[in-house]
């Protein structure tokens, strides 16, 4: 268990940086170019009151789920392939490697010129983006499970559901949670620059507009509420679940 | 009954296993010796089915079980998660009654990693007898453990086999486990074309 201490020591370190944005603002003594922490107030409650937060928030969440999703379900199998077949892994790995090293904006680009500016084609391009990271991570959770495990199952003939269940996803569990911890921060970053390039909803789209009204207010605003939901999203559903499948561990 | 009749078993060019033939009745257990490296592991993976790349036949039943040099439990389940994940047929009461045979009474809760290693390979044991099988495998199942632990193991598992009556073939390097567990011992030796069976 930690210490009352080490547990305050994020809240610490967050008003550190809260001190540092004051002295910062201070120092620019221009609202227009660094508002003080205290200078969103006025327009998050604003942006609040209206409705609009909630309808840009929603959007943009909603894609990460999505791209999310999808990402999480194609890398996880394609790694999970590609760590027990080093027939595929050959055949695949080159590929892996030129959508690692693709620029996001390059994929973002070409799905809106080949699919249109619609919600499909900004969905698969945030997956594109994500999908080669899950499957580098989970390839070397597969590779590095136990081959005893294997032939206990197969020796004791277990079905392949029971096999996925009890055998393989416990042991890929830390790949997994590594994999979904790192895809949720950035696939909600390639979102918004999806958003910024070809919709018209989203948080992304409300700082390209902020932008060219060069309202650097607006811009922390959506920015920071959208944090503060990843960072609920992170503490309250992906922390618990990584603690559950790992209790084991600590027991 | 299990019959074994192999040709060959090769690990690229070099051959580990040459001609080999034996038969394992019901209720018999054969020893299996022979020097390290010698290929006994090997030929219990053939026999057990986990390796199927060789040249021959193998006719083994249908309800077998494996106890392996390491206990392999899985270690994200309780104790008694561990019997029922791989047997899904069996009666909860039914392996709680096998933790208490095997000296594991009370701990069915328990994760495999708050067991000490006599009390896993018991563990290891109970998932293996529990099922009734008609073919027991074993790969040196009394290997580093205490003296007095592993005596209390033998006997278990003597008693086990008698209750059960598999066919059974395991591995050991202790003589004294050969003449507690064995009606027959089988001793693997080096040949110009892999190992075999010594006459």
């Amino acid at each position: 268990m930690q210490s009352p201490d080490t547990r305050l020591t994020p809240l610490f370190s967050i008003l550190g940086l809260l001190a540092l944005w004051t002295v910062a603002a201070l120092l620019t003594n221009d609202a227009q170019v660094l508002p003080p922490p205290w200078g969103l107030l006025g327009p998050l409650q604003q942006e609040f009151a209206s409705g609009e937060l909630i309808k840009h928030l929603g959007s943009t969440l909603s894609r990460v789920i999505w791209a999310f999703c999808l990402a999480m379900i194609l890398g996880v199998s394609l790694g999970i392939a590609m760590g027990r077949s080093p027939r595929l892994n050959a055949w695949l790995d080159p590929w892996l490697v030129i959508f690692l090293n693709l620029p996001a904006l390059v994929l973002i680009v070409l799905c809106y010129l080949w699919i249109g500016l619609t919600e499909a084609a900004a969905i698969i391009a945030v997956t594109l983006n994500k999908v080669p990271n899950v499957a580098v991570v989970l390839r070397e959770g597969a590779r590095a499970c136990d081959p005893a495990l294997d032939a206990l199952g197969q020796v004791y003939r277990m079905s392949w559901r029971t096999r996925i269940r009890h055998v393989l996803f416990p042991q890929l569990a830390p790949f997994i949670a590594a994999a979904a911890r790192s895809g949720v921060a950035v696939i909600w970053k390639i979102v918004l620059v999806v958003e910024f390039l070809g919709r018209s909803s989203g948080v992304g789209f409300q700082i390209h507009l902020y932008f060219q009204l060069f309202d650097v207010a607006m811009v922390l605003v959506y920015a920071l509420s959208f944090i503060g939901v990843m960072l609920m999203v992170e503490w309250l559903i992906l922390q618990p679940l990584e603690r559950r499948v790992s209790r084991w561990r600590r027991a | 009954m299990i019959r074994v009749d192999i040709q060959s078993k090769n690990f690229g060019a070099t051959p580990v296993l040459g001609s080999i033939r034996f038969d394992v009745s019901n209720g018999q257990t054969i020893a299996l010796v022979g020097p390290s490296g010698i290929g006994k592991s090997t030929l219990l993976r053939i026999v057990s089915g986990i390796d199927s790349d060789f040249r021959g036949t193998v006719v083994r039943p249908e309800k077998q079980a494996v106890v392996f040099q390491e206990p392999t439990l899985l270690p994200w389940r309780s104790a008694l998660e561990n019997l029922c994940i791989i047997h899904p047929n069996l009666p909860k009461d039914r392996a709680l009654d096998m933790l208490e045979r095997v000296g594991l009474g009370g701990m069915a809760a328990l994760f495999p990693g708050q067991l000490s290693l006599g009390q896993q390979r018991r563990l290891s044991l109970a998932r293996a007898f529990v099922g009734a099988p008609e073919m027991l495998i074993m790969d040196e199942p009394f290997v580093s453990l205490d003296a007095q632990t592993g005596r209390a193991m033998l006997t278990l598992t003597k008693e086990l086999i008698a209750e059960t009556g598999p066919a059974t073939l395991f591995v050991t390097h202790d003589i004294h486990e050969a003449d507690v567990l064995a009606d027959r011992v089988l001793k693997l030796q080096a040949g110009p074309q892999g190992a075999i069976l010594a006459v």
